[in-house]
């Protein structure tokens, strides 16, 4: 059950990432960025992280990718004016080096893999302890100085934001 | 039974798709967009991992890395916006005064 719901999550992912990529329109790859957003979380359910897949949810597909949405409409691109995209033999230069790219991450993989799978056998959920109290009892000992960064990061993003976004008015 | 290595490969595979955007899409929101699909790959392989090991550790990192996509994510959508503003467009081969 679970490899078919993997396969089947994997199948969608995958082939939304490659539209995403591939389609010419800006509104189209949002589009479907929206639906490997959603894959995404929920193979992060498969994982048991549940915590993280809603997360993914209501931070990506609920407002990274409607601000992606909104600039896109801001913007207002004419047909004439989206990019012209690369010849044909570009894209066939970068798709050989994309799988040249696969090909190399494979092999460490490979390596890795045998060792980490021997270990033993996934914990994940310790007891009746959920998921989303193991994250805030780490978040708020161990990682409480990252975490308040990342308030401060979060800051000095929305005030330059504004700052770059202001019109400028040449007096 | 989905072991560990399954996840990864997915994860590799959506990495490169995400390079193949990064690198010959001249759309500055495409490119912006296959930039956060590199990053969502990263967070794929942080929580397999996590889960595989059985430590909470990588699904943290995934929280740290996605405030640092959103922190980029705005940014970089408020350059767009304000180069597309000064340039009238986002084709980033007509962006390239910085170009050596």
């Amino acid at each position: 059950m679970e490899t078919i719901l993997f396969y089947v999550l994997a199948a969608v992912t995958l082939l939304s990432a490659i539209f995403v990529v591939f389609l010419r329109r800006p509104v189209h790859n949002v589009l479907f960025m929206i639906l490997t957003m959603i894959g995404l979380a929920t193979l992060f359910i498969l994982l048991q992280a549940e915590f993280l897949a809603m997360v993914q949810i209501i931070v990506y597909a609920g407002a990274v990718m409607v601000l992606f949405l909104f600039v896109i409409m801001l913007l207002n691109l004419e047909e004439v004016s989206l990019p012209k995209e690369p010849r044909p033999l570009r894209w066939g230069f970068g798709i050989i080096l994309s799988l040249a790219l696969v090909v190399i991450l494979f092999p460490v993989f490979g390596r890795f893999v045998p060792s980490i799978v021997g270990t033993g056998q996934p914990e994940g959920i310790v007891g009746n302890v959920s998921n989303m109290e193991l994250i805030a009892k780490e978040l708020f000992t161990t990682y409480l100085l990252p975490f308040e960064v990342a308030s401060v990061l979060l800051l000095v993003a929305i005030i330059g934001t504004v700052v770059i976004g202001r019109k400028f008015t040449k007096d | 039974m989905v072991t560990l290595e399954h996840y990864l490969v997915l994860s590799a595979l959506l990495f490169s798709l995400g390079m193949v955007g990064v690198m010959f899409r001249r759309n500055l929101i495409v490119i912006l967009m296959s930039l956060e699909l590199m990053l969502n790959a990263v967070n794929l392989s942080f929580v397999a991992f996590s889960r595989y090991l059985g430590s909470i550790e990588g699904q943290i990192f995934v929280l740290f890395v996605m405030v640092v996509a959103a922190a980029e994510v705005a940014v970089g959508l408020a350059i767009a916006v304000a180069v597309f503003r000064q340039r009238g467009t986002i084709n980033v081969n007509d962006i390239s005064l910085l170009k050596w």
